[in-house]
């Protein structure tokens, strides 16, 4: 079946107000809504018949959301309708930000990034999926809005489950922020799939701030992809690089913890211990990477 | 219930009412009857059925037709000036850039999407361009080859 089989009712709110009334009445009324934005994701969930709405709101004409916008004070703010091509052509997260843009390059095909949201993508709740790992490493931070208000969670605690955010049912991402990396500071990422621009079999993202001296690595942030029921940071992995000189000795045991803290499951791609292994291999390699940028840095 | 979908395909006003279930693959094949559009693989994973909204490349199969309420749809058919094809496919025939043809209308509107903001793109530009789509016949290479080519044509033919 190529089609959406069930048919919705659908929605396209003019203002960000406009789509908080409608999911704050659906959700009241209990309805079975969802809430679309350039929806390459949930398209595909729809036509494969795992979910059946009964009504679709497309916020995808909130032009108002769709912005990146820089400053060194504030950092990095991702409207909610800005495209993964928006971010991978931006020259400021090209410049500030460039392992944002590396992801991107590799997220899927061009005519997803064209469509498809960076805001969409998390919310979707994939634990494939790439943005998530690199958006922990930044420590960024994902923003909602309700008709209630406002509030702000850490990407990292974003993703509940398989599929389950912290937003809830009444609520909308409106923007994620990105602070500006800190001096000293080298963020890689890598993810490997079996066809370019496929969905990860794992992903491996590094941030490694190191001393003034650029000795001894004074934080670092790891976050994995793919290997897990959600996007995970490997803090047990953090904690064996946290404060120490980093070496490839120390690496190695670093990457080991983070393949026991991952917890990947068998799929057609590969088995869970596969990529496990590749988890294993990634922290060192991308490990590595962060440690030179965060010396040229 | 049916809604009322207004937007520009191939440069024309279009309106007509659909169910809002319906993807955009499927109002330009099945209501407006603009086949050259391919329709392939299900999951949004071979870039096949790709046309350009609002001059982006976009997968009309992974597209809810709602969504280009208001926007211009570009297919296949919107390219060549009435019997004189567009210099992408006069390029594409004259450097044997296809065989069965099933993929070339979504490779050639990733490649018109493409060389509309890059009118002379490198190698390297065409490959990342186009790194999402599927053709099970040339081997790629030609395809390359003949976006290459066009670019050439379209340069020259703007001189």
């Amino acid at each position: 079946m190529k089609n959406i089989t069930n048919s919705f009712e659908y929605f396209s709110p003019k203002t960000l107000e406009e789509a908080l009334k409608l999911v704050s009445q659906f959700d009241k009324e209990g309805k079975d809504f969802k809430v679309v934005a350039g929806g390459q994701s949930i398209n595909l969930v729809m036509k494969q018949g795992v979910i059946a709405p009964e009504a679709v709101i497309s916020i995808k004409g909130l032009s108002d959301m769709d912005y990146v916008k820089f400053d060194e004070k504030a950092g990095l703010k991702i409207g909610a309708l800005a495209t993964h091509r928006a971010i991978e052509r931006s020259s400021v997260v090209e410049k500030k930000f460039g392992v944002l843009a590396e992801m991107e390059h590799n997220l899927s095909s061009v005519e997803t990034r064209n469509w498809g949201t960076v805001a969409g993508n998390i919310c979707h709740g994939d634990p494939g999926g790439d943005v998530a790992p690199v958006l922990i490493v930044l420590n960024a931070n994902v923003k909602m809005a309700g008709v209630k208000g406002e509030r702000t969670v850490p990407a990292e605690d974003f993703t509940l489950d398989f599929y389950e955010t912290a937003l809830a049912h009444d609520e909308l991402v409106t923007e994620i922020q990105i602070p500006t990396v800190p001096p000293n500071t080298g963020v890689a990422y890598t993810k490997f799939s079996q066809v370019v621009g496929d969905f990860a079999l794992a992903s491996v993202a590094v941030a490694i701030t190191l001393d003034s001296k650029k000795d001894i690595c004074s934080d670092v942030r790891i976050g994995l992809g793919s290997v897990a029921a959600t996007p995970l940071r490997a803090k047990k992995a953090e904690e064996i690089l946290r404060g120490k000189k980093i070496t490839d000795d120390l690496l190695a045991k670093a990457a080991q913890a983070a393949m026991d803290e991952s917890d990947p499951t068998d799929s057609v791609d590969a088995s869970g211990e596969y990529k496990r292994e590749l988890v294993g291999v990634f922290v060192k390699r991308v490990g590595k990477e962060a440690l030179e940028r965060a010396k040229k840095a | 219930m049916k809604q009322e979908l207004k937007f520009k395909v191939n440069g024309e006003e279009r309106e007509l009412w659909i169910d809002p279930k319906t993807l955009l693959v499927e109002v330009l094949r099945e209501e407006l009857g603009l086949t050259g559009t391919h329709w392939s693989c299900d999951t949004g994973a071979c870039c096949c059925c790709t046309v350009n909204v609002d001059g982006m490349a976009v997968k009309s199969c992974s597209m809810l037709a709602m969504q280009a309420y208001g926007r211009e749809v570009t297919t296949i058919e919107g390219l060549a000036d009435g019997p004189t094809l567009h210099p992408l496919q006069q390029a594409f025939i004259d450097n044997w850039a296809f065989q069965c043809g099933f993929c070339t209308s979504g490779q050639i509107m990733a490649a018109n999407a493409l060389l509309n903001e890059n009118p002379s793109p490198t190698r390297e530009q065409i490959q990342l361009q186009l790194d999402g789509h599927i053709c099970r016949c040339t081997g790629y290479n030609m395809i390359q080859e003949a976006i290459q080519d066009a670019a050439k044509r379209l340069q020259k033919s703007k001189v």
